[in-house]
């Protein structure tokens, strides 16, 4: 299929591509049909709307910077979009780069959850409080490993 | 917007399904009980909000950033002595 992006304009997309949001993102409900796209650098990706090429998230897998990230939200959104164990699950988070790209940061709070089986996804909330709405990923991979110490 | 008053434990019904009751109160802070259907999501509305304006920000990340990550992520990681 042929989808309008944001980063590489008009190009062919694998069908397989193809993510379902049924309920869509926060404060983008209305849009429910995305494509997942290779952002040519590891270890980025782009959630390419299919309707509007101005809708394009960058996304990063947060287990690179945060080793402890788990999911830690409610069964029953993950049954909404069928997920039945944590084998179909595929998770990412969405990142913001600024003016100066050195302050990204990544939203570990609402982070999206994809059934790679059915390629249905949802965004959702997490219930702990630890994780933010900005998680600076420079400053993460710095102290990633005295963490880990 | 309506206004009701209520007392610890009693409760308010919007539609026939969902329930909001009064389980405590405690100085300025109200522990409030909600029972809605599956479908009904139900959010502290500045988590809420923030999400959703996070969201509206992300889009301005541009692509033309992409190929300088690279350096910015081997750099962190080098300065935490990883590589």
């Amino acid at each position: 299929m042929r989808v309008v992006s944001k980063p590489y304009g008009a190009i062919d997309v694998d069908e397989r591509q193809k993510i379902y949001f049924p309920f869509g993102l926060f404060g983008f409900e209305n849009f429910k049909n995305y494509v997942l796209l290779d952002a040519k650098q590891q270890p980025f990706y782009w959630l390419q709307s299919t309707d509007v090429a101005e809708i394009a998230f960058l996304l990063i897998n947060p287990k690179i910077f945060r080793t402890d990230y788990e999911l830690d939200i409610e069964e029953e959104e993950l049954a909404e979009i069928n997920i039945k164990n944590d084998e179909d699950i595929l998770c990412f988070t969405i990142v913001t780069i600024p003016e100066n790209p050195s302050k990204m940061t990544a939203n570990l709070q609402g982070p999206i959850i994809i059934n790679r089986k059915t390629r249905e996804a949802r965004q959702s909330i997490m219930r702990n409080q630890k994780w933010k709405i900005r998680h600076s990923i420079i400053d993460e991979l710095m102290s990633l490993e005295q963490k880990s110490c | 917007m309506l206004i009701l008053t209520r007392k610890i434990n009693e409760t308010i019904m919007i539609g026939d399904r969902i329930e909001i009751s009064i389980v405590d109160i405690k100085g300025d802070q109200v522990k409030v009980g909600i029972r809605a259907p599956r479908h009904v999501k139900v959010y502290r509305q500045e988590v809420y909000q923030a999400i959703q304006k996070e969201n509206i920000e992300a889009l301005q990340t541009k692509p033309d950033v992409i190929p300088l990550l690279d350096n910015l992520l081997g750099d962190a990681k080098k300065k935490n002595g990883k590589e």
